[in-house]
């Protein structure tokens, strides 16, 4: 043992002392500083990309919340309106947007010159330009539900042109103007001087979340209605579906199955389907709903039906968990007092896990409700204007999907879409922020320690 | 009857079942419970499931063989020169089906009666603008052959809604009267009602199985079929892909994989050192309160729905690569290049890679870490030399299924990415992926029969295998690295 002691290389630890440190110790501690400072960075780095990326959509998503009106006195002018004067509804329904759009323009002229703005420079057409071509369609929708309107004065908040909008928001300037076919400096003047005396002036977007999708030329009317109706169809499909089904095979897989080749194949393929690409999962849409089923394209019972399945699994694994966190004991004292297993379990393993159950579903609804691909594949891309009709004809209705309506607005070419493609994220990420924190909740209210 | 109708008439047959079948127990002992084999409950139930479920199930399948059924016999009365220059089979079956359902309507409302609509013929009548009436559209007018072959499907499918009706509704009161004869006190009922409930979990057990079965099923077969008509040699060796819609098409994988290894590799490089170092610090170093703020907050990036990361990559990320570091530096001038995609990506995988880390560090017994230090190692020499090699097998694993998870990822490449197949190594230029392929070539009006469609399948399957791999592969070394220390 004295050999071994003796033989210790001493060499270069001379005068070594607890008290000061050398070379070697410093250099020690200073990688030691080093390594922590690199996964203080790491941190640093992961919390500000998750800032970055909610500000920059907050940023660019928050103006499609508010949006430019125009109030001015219109006068239903029954001359135009109803040529025969009797109110027939088959009558006024004749009247296309054309004429209420003339109307409109005329109202809006009129209270440009009652107001004393000079319009020099600017044709009659250029001022009705400040109207979103939308708003005669609202103008003649609100007549037609209320024929007696006719031949009165009222006050119309009508949208404005999308330019003049983007005007306001800082997306049109005087010089992009000049370059623009679509707008002329001088509308940006007059719409200035509209806003000074009070005609033009900004609110919040309520069209914003019950309108539906407009066409590429008028992005100030374009609206998630649409979208979030068919998202809502989507989800029930989902939760119909995929709890009634999650939650049995998850109690056959935890309580019942007995350990075999079967049940491990079974236990192997969930946890790879969980895994799997989720455009694949709109392929198998494709081909069995759509080509095989023949069921409608771009309608909510199939994006419901592919989301299902997508889901599945990921809710099987959270609720085998939840049963499994259930001890024994409960089971044991069930069958001791003369209950059958299944009613062991439905009477008491299943009660007890039910808040775990019910998060993990909503993080999987969660997940559905934001996921985008696979709808791509089954058509929910299509333009759609009209509202599904009440379920459960309207889940076989074309509708739009909340995800697939911002990817459908980053294709258009006008840059306002990228606005509302940013607000409709804000709404989604709204959804998904509610759903999460009932979540939570749940957890925390009703979690319990074995 | 319409299938809602029906199925809720299943649903009140039912439920009557399950109370006669209540009473009756209760009478067969005059109410003296304790001589039954089993609660008047579980009486009940058998006659509830008894009658529901044979009759339902028969629907599912039923609603599923019948529009195969008629689609086969009616699709055989379409001869080919009903069939317009420019369309297909396929569509003149789709006009058949709206004819169809179109002539319901024009019945509905009392415009033409069943008698004369058997007379009807389309040489005679405008059957376009009769269907205009009722606000069903067809593109072009109708040939005598194609009406008659709506009319005969309209028959069958009025036939066969009938039987679904008669059918159903005889099994379901076949079902409850069976069942309200079996009710005698000595009768199993609980036991014969379990083995039913057990039979219906195993059933949704094994719809996962369905599940992987159908997407084997869909992609192998539409791939098959692609195969056939394109030579597999030169869609798995060339290095061409230029799809063009009028025939004689490129379709070379090769240009999509490269696009999607390179953007998977970039987001690897960005996400596996901020991951994993973040994991360190967070099991090793950071207190526990700091851990309770700040790993959800790194997990809120899992949760944030992958069309989010698609739009930052769109309108901040990568016009901000293209002004400061793709111009200035000369190489290109594009918005949408594989580092944009990847840069995104990576931030989204970031959590996956972090939190299974995370799992797997805590994961390494205490008295490793212990040992290393009693001997005067510091904190980060422990790490780099006893924690992280007993943990590399599951880091490794965690890896790869954030590998998978990059290489599958869909709208974050479809937005940032390109749609330009190229092989290059400059990650400034926009290059295409394998998901952004089978997105482009899928949406749309697409026509089953042309590769240039049918490319999506084989791509989807290429995919489907890759990813399988990689997650079997990972998920065996994670399993296996858990059981050593458990």
């Amino acid at each position: 043992m004295t050999d071994a002691t003796a033989s210790i290389p001493r060499a270069g630890h001379h005068g070594a002392s607890l008290l000061t440190l050398d070379g070697r110790v410093k250099r020690r501690n200073a990688a030691e500083a080093r390594f922590r400072a690199y996964g203080l960075t790491a941190i640093v780095i992961a919390l500000l990309a998750l800032v970055w990326l909610l500000f920059s959509i907050l940023s660019a998503g928050s103006p499609a919340f508010r949006q430019t009106f125009i109030t001015v006195p219109v006068m239903l002018d029954p001359a135009v309106l109803d040529k025969k004067g009797a109110r027939d509804p088959a009558d006024l329904s004749k009247v296309t947007t054309v004429g209420y759009a003339k109307v409109l323009a005329k109202g809006l002229s009129d209270a440009v010159t009652a107001e004393g703005i000079s319009t020099a420079e600017l044709s009659d057409k250029d001022i009705a330009g400040l109207l979103s071509e939308e708003s005669a369609a609202t103008l003649r929708n609100m007549v037609l539900a209320d024929p007696a309107l006719i031949g009165q004065t009222i006050e119309f908040t009508a949208l404005a042109n999308g330019r003049i909008d983007g005007y306001y928001k800082g997306r049109v300037t005087m010089a992009s103007a000049q370059l623009d076919s679509n707008v002329k400096p001088a509308q940006l003047v007059l719409a200035d001087a509209l806003k000074d005396k009070g005609l033009l002036g900004r609110s919040f977007n309520t069209g914003f979340l019950t309108m539906p999708d407009a066409s590429d030329k008028r992005p100030e009317a374009a609206g998630l209605g649409v979208a979030i109706v068919g998202s809502f169809y989507m989800m029930i499909v989902v939760l119909v579906l995929s709890l009634p089904i999650g939650v049995a095979a998850s109690i056959y897989l935890e309580e019942f199955a007995p350990k075999n080749r079967i049940t491990d194949v079974i236990e192997v393929n969930i946890a790879n389907l969980a895994a799997v690409p989720s455009i694949v999962y709109g392929i198998l849409g494709l081909a069995a709903f759509i080509n095989f089923a023949g069921l409608p394209q771009s309608a909510p019972i199939v994006g419901g039906l592919v989301l299902t399945l997508m889901t599945l699994p990921r809710i099987i694994i959270p609720t085998r968990a939840a049963l499994k966190a259930v001890p024994p004991s409960i089971r044991d004292a069930a069958l001791g007092v003369g209950a059958s297993k299944l009613q062991s379990v439905f009477h008491h393993v299943l009660p007890l896990a039910m808040p775990g159950i019910l998060t993990g579903m909503i993080i999987g609804l969660a997940q559905a409700l934001g996921e985008t691909a696979p709808l791509l594949l089954i058509g929910m891309v299509a333009f759609v204007r009209d509202f599904p009709a009440a379920p459960p004809e309207g889940f076989f209705d074309p509708a739009a999907a909340l995800p697939v309506q911002v990817y459908n607005w980053t294709q258009r070419a006008d840059p306002a879409f990228v606005e509302r493609a940013s607000g409709a994220i804000i709404v989604l990420l709204v959804f998904l922020l509610a759903m999460n924190a009932l979540a939570i909740y749940l957890r925390r209210r009703f979690e319990r320690r074995w | 009857m319409s299938n809602g109708i029906l199925f809720l008439l299943v649903l009140v047959l039912a439920a009557i079942a399950w109370i006669l079948a209540r009473r009756r127990a209760l009478a067969s002992v005059d109410g003296d419970i304790k001589k039954l084999h089993s609660l008047p409950g579980h009486h009940g139930q058998t006659a509830f499931l008894l009658t529901a479920v044979p009759a339902l199930a028969l629907m599912a399948v039923w609603l599923l063989a019948q529009p195969l059924l008629i689609e086969s016999r009616v699709g055989a009365m379409i001869t080919a020169s009903d069939v317009p220059e420019g369309s297909s089979h396929g569509l003149v079956m789709a006009d058949v089906r709206r004819i169809s359902d179109g002539l319901d309507l024009v019945v509905a409302r009392g415009g033409i009666d069943e008698g004369a609509l058997d007379g009807m013929r389309a040489d005679v009548t405008d059957v376009r603008s009769r269907l205009a009436e009722v606000g069903v559209a067809l593109g072009s007018n109708v040939s005598n052959n194609v009406f008659a072959a709506a009319k005969a499907y309209r028959g069958m499918a009025g036939a066969g809604q009938l039987g679904l009706t008669v059918v159903a509704l005889g099994l379901a009161i076949a079902g409850l009267a069976y069942s309200l004869m079996q009710v005698k006190p000595e009768f199993r009922a609980r036991n014969v009602s379990e083995r039913f409930v057990i039979a219906l979990l195993i059933a949704s057990s094994l719809i996962a199985i369905l599940t992987t079965l159908g997407i084997v099923a869909s992609l192998l077969f539409e791939s098959i079929h692609f195969f056939r008509l394109y030579p597999a040699s030169k869609f798995f060796f060339s290095t061409i892909w230029n799809p063009q819609f009028r025939g004689g098409s490129d379709l070379g994988i090769w240009p999509l994989l490269w696009g999607t290894l390179y953007v998977s590799l970039i987001a690897l490089i960005v996400a596996v050192p901020v991951g994993l170092m973040s994991a360190i610090y967070l099991s090793e170093y950071a207190s526990k309160s700091m851990r309770a703020w700040v790993k959800p907050a790194i997990e809120i990036l899992a949760g944030i729905p992958t069309i989010v990361y698609g739009l930052f990559a769109l309108i901040t990320v990568g016009p901000l690569l293209r002004d400061y570091f793709a111009q200035p530096l000369g190489l290109g001038s594009s918005s949408s290049s594989v580092m944009t995609a990847g840069l995104v990506m990576g931030i989204m995988v970031i959590p996956f890679v972090s939190s299974l880390s995370d799992d797997i560090i805590n994961a390494v017994p205490q008295s490793l870490r212990d040992g290393s230090l009693g001997l005067g190692a510091t904190p980060s020499e422990t790490v780099r030399q006893v924690v992280l090699p007993a943990a590399l097998p599951g880091i490794v694993g965690a890896i790869l299924l954030a590998a998978s998870r990059a290489i599958g990822e869909t709208m974050i490449v479809v937005m940032g990415a390109g749609a330009a197949a190229k092989l290059s190594l400059n990650p400034f230029e926009a290059m295409t992926t394998v998901t952004v392929k089978i997105v482009s070539q899928l949406t749309g009006d697409t026509e089953f029969a042309s590769p240039e469609t049918l490319v999506a399948f084989a791509l989807g399957l290429t995919l489907f295998v890759m990813t399988l791999a990689l997650n079997i592969f990972a998920l065996y070394i994670v399993r296996k690295y858990r059981e050593q220390y458990e």
